[in-house]
């Protein structure tokens, strides 16, 4: 292993360049925006055989990838927010197709108001859409998900695209220590691309076709049974990845310090590594406090995290998104993992919009949770109240 | 762990001098982490940006607000944007500027005045005084040396930009080191 500083998306950049996709089409959004110019690049000065499309916006971004994909090819996107709100249809036809496409999202707030900077509302926004997501809490995380995900997505048992997940400036832009692996381990981990079926003039078949009431209930269990089976899938490679590469990612979920917690924080993204800090002081003052991290969102490991959080007493759930009108996507999950389980789990909303969030906003919430106040909107101005 | 906070103006290299200066010091063995506080980018507009160094992976991910260090690249933002803002008992403020004046400095906190401006056009002919505050940094807070910040800057702008950059850098960082401010 090899370390080097670079910013996370030129790292990320040069990851996919090791992936090896034939092709690449995205529009560039703040703040994916580098991810899509390194490419660019590097497609540009002949490093990667790879057929670069350009686009008018990321609906024809992702549309050409469906395109790209059904005729055989590895291919990768990636966008963010408003970007992947305008793909939406795109997302939906994509995987109910069932095309193993790999789209890096640098996650950010939604409009409006307007807002470039990081929460995870964009992908979230697209919780039901049949994609796998996993969340990266630091730029290695965010690269080696990269490589991982395309191992998971083109298994012929699984053939599904995905997410991969970082914090929109906060990883895309931080300038930070990675391990960018060689061309022979990524190339011995993934190998070439086998499509299950492509499309081809000489056996014609299609993809998308309209579904009448009497199968259309079929293909949605079939999809959703292939999402479930991604998370054996991704513990399977996850495997795999490590004796290839070093690092572990048999796990959907990591746990801090949670063994002997009494109160276990959950979160997802880089969000973790600030919580890291903060158990760590709280730790020397005393208090029982662990982290469960979630790296997969869909599919959700409700069975490892209620496995996880079976000996603590309070559940703290950080959400980066808010489902309005109810509470954030994370903590409905986690008291549905949790259900019958006397565990008190409160949520708290906080980070939106790239406020900041520091070790004394986790050491805050922690209080808050202990005083038995949760399910809010923390950090919030005092003039809304 | 130690922290930098970079006060400056959007145009002036505030976040280049980040990313610089926590490569040379990755390059030298200590784990180190750049970011910018991503503000809206636009010239003129007071930015920010941060360096972390430490003997351990950083995982931490919030702004910096209790600074071992700071560099104000413009000094008029010291009217407007409070710099010194929990800086640490015996932190290090560099501060650019041709005229010396009173600053209401944190207790502890040691004061280096230099006119970066003049080095960078005397030395780059452009009034980007990103390198040459580098060089200052270099020198005063020991947390990067001359060599991996000859390296960094080289790297980044190449042979020519590169060494007038690094002239100036060097400038800086001589006068720091033999207290000739």
């Amino acid at each position: 292993m090899t370390l080097q500083i670079m910013e996370g998306s030129i790292a990320i950049a040069e990851t996919v360049r090791l992936c090896r996709p034939q092709v690449i089409s995205a529009y560039p959004i703040t703040p994916q925006t580098h991810i899509v110019e390194g490419l660019a690049s590097i497609v540009a000065d002949g490093r990667l055989d790879a057929e670069y499309i350009c686009v008018e916006s990321e609906f024809s971004a992702l549309s050409a990838c469906i395109g790209a994909s059904a005729a055989g090819s590895r291919v990768y996107s990636a966008t963010t927010s408003q970007g992947l709100a305008l793909m939406t249809e795109v997302v939906f036809n994509s995987a109910g197709m069932r095309l193993p496409i790999v789209m890096g999202i640098a996650n950010r707030a939604i409009s409006a108001p307007l807002s470039i900077w990081n929460d995870q509302q964009d992908s979230i926004m697209m919780r039901d859409s049949g994609w796998l997501q996993l969340y990266a809490e630091d730029n290695q995380e965010a690269l080696d998900m990269h490589i991982l995900a395309y191992k998971v997505c083109e298994d012929h048992d699984i053939l599904l695209p995905a997410f991969v997940c970082f914090d929109g400036f906060i990883l895309s832009h931080v300038y930070e220590p990675v391990d960018i692996p060689t061309q022979e381990q990524v190339d011995k981990f993934l190998g070439e691309f086998k499509p299950y079926q492509k499309l081809d003039v000489n056996d014609p078949i299609s993809f998308g076709m309209y579904a009448t009431p009497e199968y259309y209930l079929e293909f949605r269990y079939e999809h959703d049974a292939a999402v479930k089976r991604a998370a054996d899938a991704l513990r399977k490679y996850g495997k795999e990845f490590k004796d290839v590469f070093g690092r572990d990612y048999s796990e959907l979920i990591t746990t801090y310090k949670l063994d002997d917690a009494e109160t276990a924080i959950v979160a997802m993204g880089s969000i973790c590594g600030t919580v890291k800090d903060a158990i760590d002081e709280m730790r020397k003052d005393g208090k029982k406090v662990g982290l469960l991290s979630i790296r997969c969102f869909r599919p959700f490991p409700s069975t490892d995290i209620a496995k996880a959080l079976s000996k603590v007493n309070t559940v703290v759930v950080l959400d980066k998104n808010v489902s309005l009108g109810a509470k954030g996507a994370v903590a409905i999950e986690v008291k549905e993992a949790c259900y019958g389980s006397d565990v008190k789990i409160y949520d708290y909303i906080l980070g939106l919009g790239g406020r900041d969030v520091r070790k004394k906003d986790i050491k805050a919430i922690v209080d808050l949770a202990e005083k038995g106040k949760g399910d809010m909107f923390y950090g919030l101005r005092q003039e809304v109240l | 762990m130690r922290e930098l906070r970079i006060h400056g103006r959007g145009g002036q290299g505030s976040v280049t001098a980040a990313e610089l200066i926590a490569t040379a010091a990755f390059t030298a063995g200590v784990y180190s982490q750049a970011f910018p506080a991503f503000g809206v980018e636009r010239r003129g507009a007071p930015v920010q940006a941060f360096v972390r160094f430490s003997d351990e992976k950083i995982r931490l991910r919030s702004q910096v607000y209790e600074p071992d260090y700071i560099i104000v690249q413009d000094s008029t933002l010291i009217r407007d944007v409070n710099v010194f803002a929990g800086m640490k008992d015996g932190g290090i403020a560099i501060i650019n500027t041709e005229k010396k004046a009173e600053y209401n400095i944190p207790k502890g906190v040691k004061l280096i005045i230099i006119d970066a401006t003049k080095i960078a056009l005397e030395e780059i002919g452009l009034p980007i005084t990103n390198t040459t505050l580098m060089g200052a940094f270099a020198a005063a807070s020991g947390e990067i040396s001359l060599d991996a910040l000859k390296d960094a800057i080289f790297d980044r702008f190449g042979e020519k930009l590169g060494a007038s950059n690094f002239a100036a850098a060097k400038r800086a960082f001589e006068l720091v080191k033999e207290d000739k401010l």
